[in-house]
């Protein structure tokens, strides 16, 4: 047993459903470092911390951090949500936006079936805990054929309160046939602290439903954030994903996508800027089990300081999935000796007639493009800042909407010029 | 302006330069041709501060600065350019972001002040049209995707917005046609004046048809062996160098 499960443990007050996962959960106990899928990512330090479970008291943020993420919004803050600070003013007809929790108060059976969610696999422990403790998160659903216009905005910030605080989150968000909508998830620090949050995502995409996601982590430098998605879609869907990991100290993220239904599309695209002492981790397990599927996975990342970038880039065809398509490039830049980088694309094929490639590189910056840069004037900090917004920038450039990628854009920005490159 | 005193260079272990010396005024034109492997590349190179060449003996000083112990970015602050032989492309820096933020680095290190958006474009647009570059090129990263003659007219039109007070042009004429040189040319000579001087660097005596140069050097086995006038570019082109070299290694050699 660990001092961690233990202190996540102790706030147990669910149901005989949830009361199974959490025993599963503390059987499986925390990965172990021989574990595969948790190779470069150590929990050790973790496991003999402890945490207290986030209150619901309110906690003063600055209303600045806020400013410039516009209605529909919905605010959690340290995992509970937070209605003075949401605004569900502009909601397009025929979309639904609901916290987990005021479905749970209400019965809503339709919500509490997604925590009961069995999983099977292996080193599953934070999912476990997830569906022992979540009691909060976000059910999104939209109707069939509902093109929504306007971007949901879903806004999770971490804020001090004294004790480290554990926070499980669960999202549920769900496109009927032929629906269209953007989600953008803002993980911001409210301030420094060392909490921890643990959120799984389902995301369900009827046949013809366009889904745009883009999570911007921009988590406090101590913070500790366990994330997984669950995608499935069905025919012609179509999932636009991309993630900029900037912040947190220790940021996992698993992407598993179900590619079911023939033709159905991913776009998986994202930037690893570690610095400093931050250590994340990324891990994209792809499945294509349908003919004509197609995946397009653009992953850059940075290492810098003492810092350490891990990208599992898990793609398998299965048998039957003739026609497939997958691409996959994760090219990183390492800054510092003391950082490291570590890049494992694996592709299995089953299928045939299938188009696949796969690229992983780590590298330095161009000593040719430096040395022009600083020729024409600029300062070798400058050109190096240049230089390494541009490699990242290329991530944020394949987003086709002007207003999300100038929000990326700005984001990624303003963490590069911050943390610069050390 | 620049005077360059028995320059020894190094690269991986080789003598590249062997007793270089050169020395170039306000308002000159000089014109550096040779074989290749004289060592023509390296000079720019090593004037405009590239890493990975030894200086074993010798001085620069440009404007009463000691050169060689400047950074690169201080002696394009000095005032001094290099048009590269083979431009960079650099995919997602945007040519006009780049080149507004080089000038006002520069001026910031010079104690002026910057240029602000409205200044610069008007500096840009004039630029422009004498060198007959499409605006749409600027909006694209930096040299991405241009074709070779639009790199080396790129690199006309930075000098141009620049301003620096000395030029070398590293093989500018190098993969260009005969519009695209002449091109290149006037973008040069609209720059020519009594306060700036140019070190034309070229294999071929073809763009000095263009670009007159005041002053002729052949470069050759790391040294300067023969400088003239006008006239010696011609006699270069009608005898080659192999000829140069027959005829000067004798006086050497004594």
């Amino acid at each position: 047993m660990s001092a961690l499960l233990d202190s996540l443990a102790a706030d147990f007050k669910g149901d005989a459903s949830r009361r199974a996962s959490l025993e599963a959960a503390l059987r499986e106990g925390l990965p172990h470092a021989r574990s595969e899928a948790w190779k470069y990512t150590s929990l050790r330090a973790l496991e003999r911390r402890t945490f207290i479970p986030a209150s619901h008291i309110a906690i003063e943020i600055d209303p600045a951090l806020l400013a410039a993420i516009h209605a529909p919004r919905l605010v959690f803050v340290n995992g509970r949500y937070d209605a003075a600070r949401s605004d569900l003013s502009g909601l397009p007809a025929g979309v639904e936006l609901h916290p987990l929790s005021h479905a749970l108060a209400a019965g809503n059976a339709g919500a509490s079936s997604s925590p009961e969610r069995r999983f099977g696999r292996a080193d599953e422990v934070f999912a476990h805990l997830n569906a022992a403790l979540a009691d909060d998160g976000v059910l999104v659903r939209i109707g069939a054929g509902v093109q929504a216009g306007t971007p949901l905005q879903l806004v999770f910030v971490g804020a001090s309160n004294g004790d480290d605080a554990a926070w499980h989150s669960r999202h549920l968000i769900e496109l009927r046939p032929g629906a269209a909508l953007t989600v953008v998830e803002h993980h911001i620090a409210g301030g420094e602290h060392a909490h921890l949050g643990n959120a799984l995502t389902q995301v369900h995409l009827a046949a013809d439903s366009v889904l745009t996601h883009a999570r911007i982590q921009d988590e406090a430098p101590r913070a500790t954030l366990f994330t997984r998605t669950d995608a499935v879609l069905a025919r012609n869907a179509h999932y636009r994903r991309i993630d900029l990991e900037l912040g947190a100290g220790l940021s996992r993220h698993e992407l598993n996508v179900r590619l079911e239904g023939e033709g159905a599309t991913l776009n998986a695209n994202g930037v690893l800027l570690a610095t400093g002492k931050r250590h994340l981790d990324t891990r994209l397990g792809i499945e294509h089990l349908a003919r004509d599927t197609s995946c397009d996975l653009l992953w850059r990342g940075l290492g810098a300081g003492l810092s350490r970038a891990v990208f599992h880039g898990g793609i398998t065809i299965s048998k039957g999935a003739d026609g497939s398509d997958a691409n996959l490039s994760n090219k990183n830049l390492l800054l510092s000796d003391n950082a490291e980088i570590d890049t494992q694309p694996v592709l299995e094929i089953h299928a045939d007639e299938v188009k696949a490639a796969h690229g992983a590189t780590v590298g330095q910056l161009d000593p040719t493009a430096m040395f022009y840069l600083r020729s024409r004037g600029l300062p070798a900090a400058d050109a190096r800042q240049l230089l390494t917004a541009a490699f990242c920038r290329e991530v944020v450039n394949t987003v086709e909407s002007d207003d999300l990628r100038e929000t990326l854009a700005i984001a990624l920005d303003r963490a590069l010029d911050t943390q610069g490159s050390s | 302006m620049l005077k360059i005193e028995n320059l020894h260079v190094r690269v991986a272990g080789r003598d590249i330069l062997q007793g270089l010396t050169l020395d170039v005024k306000a308002g000159e034109v000089h014109a550096i041709m040779g074989p290749n492997g004289a060592g023509k590349s390296t000079l720019a190179n090593v004037l405009a501060g590239r890493e990975g060449y030894e200086i074993t003996e010798g001085s620069v000083t440009f404007e009463g600065h000691n050169l060689l112990e400047r950074e690169p970015e201080q002696r394009a602050a000095d005032g001094l350019f290099l048009a590269f032989q083979y431009p960079v492309e650099i995919p997602g820096v945007n040519n006009t972001y780049f080149l507004r933020s080089a000038l006002n680095a520069q001026r910031k290190a010079r104690g002026e002040p910057e240029l602000d958006s409205m200044q610069f474009l008007k500096r840009v647009r004039e630029k422009l049209a004498v060198l007959h570059l499409d605006d749409k090129l600027l909006q694209r990263g930096v040299n991405e995707g241009f074709s070779g003659g639009e790199k080396k007219r790129n690199e006309i039109f930075q000098l141009a917005v620049l301003q620096p007070k000395l030029a070398i042009l590293d093989e500018t004429d190098s993969g260009l046609d005969i519009d695209a040189l002449k091109t290149v040319a006037e973008g040069v000579n609209a720059l020519r004046s009594k306060e700036r001087a140019f070190i034309v660097i070229t294999h071929y005596q073809r763009l000095l048809d263009y670009i007159r140069p005041d002053v002729v050097h052949v470069l050759a086995d790391g040294r300067i062996i023969e400088s003239g006038g006008p006239e010696l570019a011609l006699q270069l082109e009608e005898h080659g160098y192999a000829w140069i070299k027959d005829r000067i290694a004798p006086e050497i050699a004594a």
